[in-house]
């Protein structure tokens, strides 16, 4: 490890596609033996800064230490120090669980008989000792992605990059993934994850940063980000645009904060404090001013009101609406 | 966990053959996992040559063969069907390869502190492997519908060694185009593909028989050199051309893969270190 005291350290740098800046000047530190949530939408180049500290790609400028290597300079020792569980369960589908995590373990060099042991004790430790002898291609999503997660970490490496971990998975596979991440990073595994939910970054990070058009533009802790969002919101949705400014001063009032007006969901937001009780009062309000709601609801912050609040623009709506 | 540290070249050459054999025994272990797709794979040519040899052989005429039709065409076929046989092979390369790309195992194996050439010389083998057992079951085929070769055994060994040093070359074309196209579906483009590529050849009718032009554009493809010498050398009714390249087909089986592999291996190389920029 770095005598830093930092796991991962990247400094402004650039990877430009063509035309495309998929990182402009992206700056990162995560501590050792933390979680840091690397939080942003499609195309914010999450995926990129990953593939850069991962070795899979070079950077076209500035400097990235993993582990206390250069990834550039020194790719090979980067190599033996990290574990990468990608967009895909990179596993063979075809070969058993077992076959799966004894080839890559040969191929970590551990040598026969010790490949052979260390599957097992994966497999034991990720629930899959029971699917051990069945085919990856049977196995459910969320198992798929924990035989994933348990050859990355056939060396014990200090250092995991996690590139969206749940993506495509139902709630129980998320569950079952973040239980076992949870379970390396209590091992003293540093661990750098990208992610599109704040529920995940939330869950597993004690670090988020957020990224935007391959730049940082936060970075805190999640209690910091949140307050700065406002934990829970109110959303109330109107029926006509014409009743949106009187709206916002009714919830505006009950709520005791300035509320967000989004005209094209014809919907006004709000940061709340006590859930039960900003839903009564605003009820109330709208009832005594006669104001007829089309929809009222509390709901968890989600990326896109983080970047409404951090940038002025919304994620990529789509699937952010998906995340919601 | 110990790994290999030392970094002194025996070291690093031993480490690429045991990585590349790890990979090949990933490939051994999907024969397994999945015969299906191995057995598909050996018993297809052997439908095409059923379906060549007694379907259109009765109306086909061999060149310089004395009686028409049925079992002459049959010994005439078969050295095409075998050489079609290592043509099927690129196929397989390119869906293997494209499939761990698409799949992201391309990426972890990159990521790993493994040797970097195992992943491309682990299909290799694998895949020259498969196509040697895909030859001898042809081979068996061939015997038992009445092919034989007239020749010596070191004729015949050495007709076997140009079938599969055609194939070794088109291993390379099968690499290059699995990191280029990074995606299972386009293989089917090429599956498709291949079929002209085999028709516009001396596989399955003498390039004399085709309009003068389509006859020197079947002449000269590579799978026409070996096609003519493997039936050279196992003794088979040729097509008997009297072109320069119809009479040097022995030298043009070897040039030709050599030169395939010359264009496709610095290609493959160059186009697998590019993954990581």
């Amino acid at each position: 490890m770095g005598s830093s005291g930092y796991a991962v350290v990247a400094e402004r740098v650039h990877k430009r596609f063509g035309e495309t800046k998929a990182l402009d000047g992206f700056d990162l530190r995560v501590r050792e033996g933390t979680v840091c949530g690397l939080l942003g939408p499609n195309g914010s180049g999450k995926t990129t800064a990953v593939r850069i500290l991962s070795t899979l790609l070079r950077p076209d400028g500035g400097r990235a230490e993993v582990a206390g290597f250069d990834v550039v300079h020194r790719a090979a020792d980067v190599r033996r120090s990290i574990g990468l569980a990608g967009q895909h369960a990179a596993v063979d589908e075809v070969l058993t669980g077992r076959q799966n995590l004894e080839m890559f373990g040969r191929l970590y060099h551990l040598g026969g008989r010790s490949a052979r042991r260390r599957a097992d004790e994966l497999l034991q430790r990720f629930g899959l000792a029971e699917a051990a002898s069945r085919q990856a291609k049977d196995y459910s999503g969320g198992m798929r992605r924990r035989l994933d997660l348990a050859a990355s970490f056939i060396l014990a490496p200090p250092v995991l990059f996690l590139d969206e971990p749940t993506t495509g998975l139902d709630l129980r596979g998320r569950n079952e993934v973040w239980d076992a991440v949870r379970s390396l990073v209590a091992g003293g595994t540093t661990v750098l994850l990208t992610t599109q939910y704040l529920e995940e970054a939330d869950q597993l990070a004690g670090q988020i940063v957020v990224i935007d058009t391959g730049r940082v533009i936060a970075d805190g802790a999640p209690e910091e980000l949140k307050s700065r969002i406002g934990g829970d919101r109110i959303d109330v949705v109107v029926r006509s645009t014409d009743e949106l400014a009187r709206t916002a001063v009714i919830v505006g009032r009950a709520c005791k904060v300035e509320p967000e007006t989004d005209p094209d969901r014809r919907r006004i937001s709000a940061p709340v404090g006590d859930r039960v009780s900003a839903l009564t009062e605003v009820v109330l309000a709208l009832d005594e001013a006669g104001v007829a709601a089309e929809d009222i609801g509390l709901r968890r912050p989600t990326l896109d009101d983080v970047f409404l609040r951090l940038t002025g623009h919304r994620a990529t709506t789509k699937e952010a609406e998906e995340a919601a | 966990m110990s790994t290999a540290s030392a970094q002194t070249l025996p070291n690093r050459l031993r480490w690429a053959a045991t990585d590349a054999w790890t990979i090949t025994r990933r490939d051994l272990n999907h024969w397994v996992g999945q015969p299906f797709g191995i057995i598909v794979t050996l018993l297809f040519p052997v439908m095409l040559v059923l379906m060549f040899g007694y379907i259109f052989g009765g109306a086909m005429s061999v060149p310089g063969g004395n009686a028409s039709g049925g079992s002459d065409y049959r010994e005439f076929l078969m050295p095409g069907m075998f050489t079609m046989t290592m043509a099927f092979g690129l196929e397989a390369t390119m869906t293997s390869l494209a499939t761990d790309a698409a799949r992201g195992v391309t990426d972890r194996f990159c990521s790993m502190p493994m040797a970097p050439s195992a992943v491309v010389l682990g299909r290799s083998i694998a895949d020259m492997l498969a196509s040697a057992l895909g030859l001898v079951v042809m081979i068996a085929c061939g015997l038992l519908i009445g092919w034989r070769w007239h020749g010596t055994i070191g004729e015949a060994l050495l007709a076997v060694g140009l079938l599969l040093l055609l194939r070794f070359s088109l291993l390379w074309v099968g690499i290059y185009l699995g990191l280029v196209v990074k995606s299972p579906e386009t293989v089917v483009a090429v599956q498709i593909l291949v079929w002209p590529v085999l028709f516009l050849s001396n596989t399955l009718v003498a390039p004399e028989t085709m309009p003068g032009w389509l006859g020197a554009i079947s002449e000269w493809n590579p799978l026409s050199a070996t096609v003519a010498a493997t039936r050279e050398l196992f003794g088979n009714p040729g097509w008997g051309g009297g072109t320069w390249i119809a009479q040097h087909s022995l030298l043009m089986a070897v040039l030709w893969p050599l030169i395939i592999f010359a264009a496709f291996f610095p290609l493959s190389v160059s186009r697998y270190q590019r993954l990581s920029r």
